[in-house]
């Protein structure tokens, strides 16, 4: 290994000739209704415009969905569980694995669409969030003829209508985690996509038609809080399952209480990347950098706190300025960028906030040479040194592109500040000691740890968390459990 | 002259030791007949908040002791509790025959779950064949400090619902029955002859509208079961508590403590944690 030099170039080595992914491939309508019971409707509620977070155009207008559409959907998906429920699991697996072909067929157009509503870099939507989605429906369409087999006795029944609310920041991905194990168990669904990106759960409502689902099987509403609330509290949906905020995980958690509906929560983190002196540097700096900055940070389980044993500390940081220099920040439809857009105003008004707190409390900051784009929602990948426990930025999920640099001298002190968060989604190991891996696995409070790797997902691996991050499993044998009646 | 007995005073059972509650308080037990059996303590919030430091503290070593031992630990409890068949018999009252099953089936119960300490990971827990050069397992973790509102059996459905929390290694403060609390602090010498850690269950006796909502409010309690919990508003109301830290909630049920219990009560109060590791040379 290169001795790391003290020095940070300012801007990258080489200069990239622009590599836009065209968007003719999407076809966009100048305004999208609701889907349910197999058509699209119009909404009752006033409709609202969803923007590309890269440069504030108006996308599309898209319709809220009242109260009362909301009660249509979910009677729709009603009428719609009994024949569903009653297909054998076989059939049902069929469908899923038309869906999960279809998006295979249209991943690029989907992979595009995403980028444009999201802000993601279509790097990621491209080569990560598509072949995940399509993953996700092929795994969980194996399971609807054998989940006799699955440990949940001979013949596990589905719930019902399983009401659905899922956040911005993988829209189509946790739209799969959702949708792919709700329908393979036999229940119904009404989903209800995050305000800012709905586009791409409206685009799968077409792929239902086109793999001729039956009509209610799926229905898609739009809006903001008020609709997800209306889903949520109806008394027809027999299993809420809600990715967001723990904020309104909490809220959730109370309105369902006493109600009978079965509930699954996958919330906030604030995960430790805990880095040891003797981990492979190169490695540990590229997976600390994934770790905070894929998806401009907006990911619940991102690694926000590096930390550093202090023997390696400026040696660490020295490394990861390096490459945070040669980021490229700029257009999502660019193939080259490794940094997108902040998804909406609101989120980077948010960043922003917390930053400058992190300053004011008395956290260095640091940021590398960046020039953000005039327009659109942007931030530029920050990390914060000299960071204390109390301070908010090492405590409060920012769910954005900034890194709280701790350190530590110890294993147990290491365990110890890991778990000093009332969160516990996910944790990071770097060292290339076997025996300590587990032993620090065995203590982080996390229901997911990355050992010299992070942010790996995957269909067959179950995702969620301890403590306030949530409870329930998605992915694997164990996601069955969120869906049936068991 | 006939002998006057030695009646027993019965206490709460908080971290391994027998206090009386902070409080002073206690209140009258009667037998289903009304006569008086004995003043049971009235336990308080600040004995609710005792037994939950109690439990955290016991939670470390408990959960991480190896399975094996956590299912030595829980086969002496029902060694221990065979051994005093008769005084629990005697406890119960009624007919003697049904109260001897009764305790033969708490016995048979905890034994049945004795041998889950060292195998619920492998039925619970699931390799994952990621599509990726990765090792990738999934292993069940217990939860954490539970709260338990026992049901009103007093013998049998405690012990149903104590074991499958603690043997996988979470703690428990549990609130006994409130009308018949006197098999559980009798179940508590029990617990403390067993080799269990102090602090890995404890027991408060008192008025369940008074504890359950404090305990369900408690930010270091991990978990809720409010199995014994009658009254649908203070089930509603303990449950929306629960939200604050978003406990792990098992709403009430009313359950038949003869049938097989399955794993529900156990997978309730499990975490599922996954890791993985590259594959390389």
């Amino acid at each position: 290994m290169a001795t790391p030099k003290q020095t940070v170039p300012e801007r990258p080595v080489f200069d990239y000739a622009p590599a836009p992914e065209s968007r003719d491939i999407v076809d966009l309508k100048s305004s999208y209704g609701l889907f349910i019971d197999g058509e699209f409707v119009d909404g009752s509620g006033p409709s609202f415009k969803t923007v590309n977070p890269a440069t504030e155009e108006k996308l599309a207008e898209v319709a809220t969905a009242s109260a009362d559409d909301v009660d249509r959907a979910v009677r729709a998906a009603r009428k719609a569980f009994d024949g569903w429920s009653a297909l054998p699991g076989s059939e049902r697996a069929k469908y899923l694995f038309r869906i999960a072909r279809i998006i295979q067929e249209r991943a690029r157009e989907l992979a595009v669409l995403e980028s444009l509503d999201n802000g993601k870099p279509i790097r990621e939507s491209r080569d990560v969030d598509l072949p995940l989605v399509a993953a996700h429906f092929f795994y969980y369409a194996g399971w609807a003829d054998k989940l006799g087999h699955a440990g949940f006795g001979a013949d596990p029944r589905p719930l019902g209508v399983a009401g659905q609310v899922i956040p911005w920041n993988f829209p189509l991905l946790m739209l799969a985690w959702k949708i792919a194990p709700a329908l393979a168990c036999g229940n119904t669904v009404v989903l209800k996509p995050a305000e800012t990106t709905p586009l791409t759960a409206l685009l799968f409502a077409e792929i239902c038609r086109q793999a001729e689902l039956p009509p209610g099987v799926v229905n898609i509403v739009t809006g903001a809080g008020e609709t997800g609330s209306a889903v949520v509290s109806h008394p027809d949906v027999a299993k809420v399952a809600f990715t967001g905020s723990t904020e309104v995980g909490r809220i959730i958690a109370r309105s369902v209480a006493g109600t009978g509906k079965k509930l699954t929560l996958e919330l906030g983190g604030k995960a430790a990347n805990i880095v040891f002196e003797d981990a492979a540097l190169d490695q540990a700096v590229e997976g600390v950098v994934n770790g905070i900055f894929f998806n401009q940070g907006h990911v619940c389980c991102a690694g926000s706190r590096l930390l550093v044993q202090e023997s390696i500390q400026d040696e660490l940081l020295t490394a990861l300025k390096r490459r945070l220099g040669t980021l490229r920040l700029g257009d999502p439809l660019d193939k080259n960028t490794d940094i997108g857009a902040i998804n909406s105003a609101e989120q980077l008004a948010k960043i922003r906030r917390l930053s400058d707190l992190g300053e004011s409390e008395g956290a260095e900051r640091w940021s590398p040479a960046c020039e953000l784009p005039a327009k659109g929602y942007w931030f530029p990948p920050t990390l914060f040194t000299g960071v204390a426990q109390s301070h908010r930025i090492a405590r409060e999920e920012i769910f954005g592109p900034v890194l709280s640099v701790l350190t530590f001298r110890t294993p147990a002190e290491a365990v110890e500040k890991a778990n000093n968060t009332p969160y516990g989604l996910s944790a990071g190991i770097w060292t290339e000691k076997g025996s300590r891996i587990l032993w620090m696995a065995d203590r982080l409070r996390a229901g997911v740890v990355w050992a010299n790797t992070f942010n790996r997902f995957d269909p067959a691996s179950p995702f969620g968390g301890y403590k306030e991050s949530g409870y329930g499993r998605e992915g694997g044998l164990l996601g069955l459990e969120a869906y049936l009646d068991v | 002259m006939s002998r006057l007995t030695v009646r027993k005073t019965y206490k709460l059972f908080i971290g391994g030791a027998f206090p009386r509650s902070e409080s002073g308080r206690s209140y009258p037990v009667t037998s289903p007949k009304g006569d008086f059996l004995a003043n049971a303590s009235r336990a308080s919030r600040k004995d609710a908040r005792d037994a939950v430091s109690a439990a955290r503290k016991a939670f470390p070593g408990w959960s991480g002791a190896t399975a094996y031992n956590r299912g030595q630990i829980l086969y002496r409890i029902a060694e221990m509790l065979e051994g005093r068949r008769a005084q629990f018999a005697d406890e119960l009252g009624g007919a003697r025959k049904p109260a001897l099953e009764t305790v033969d089936a708490a016995v048979d119960r905890l034994v049945w779950y004795a041998g889950w300490s060292d195998k619920i990971s492998s039925v619970h827990g699931t390799a994952n064949p990621v599509a990726g050069p990765y090792f990738n397992l999934s292993s069940p973790e217990p939860t954490g400090v539970v709260a338990v509102v026992a049901p009103a059996d007093p013998l049998l459905g405690l012990v149903s619902v104590v074991a499958p929390v603690i043997v996988t290694g979470n703690t428990c403060v549990v609130v006994a029955s409130e009308p018949a609390p006197l098999p559980a602090i009798t179940l508590a010498e029990v617990l403390a002859t067993s080799d269990l850690p102090g602090g890995v269950v404890n027991i408060l006796t008192g008025h369940q509208a008074e504890l359950a909502p404090w305990l369900a409010a408690h930010m270091d309690v991990n978990g809720l079961d409010l199995t014994g919990v009658a009254d649908p508003a203070l089930a509603l109301r303990c449950e929306e508590e629960a939200a604050a830290n978003l406990k792990r909630v098992q709403r009430p049920v009313t359950a038949d403590w003869r049938a097989d219990p399955g794993l529900r009560r156990m997978t309730r109060f499990l975490e599922t944690k996954t890791v993985w590791h590259p594959l390389g040379v």
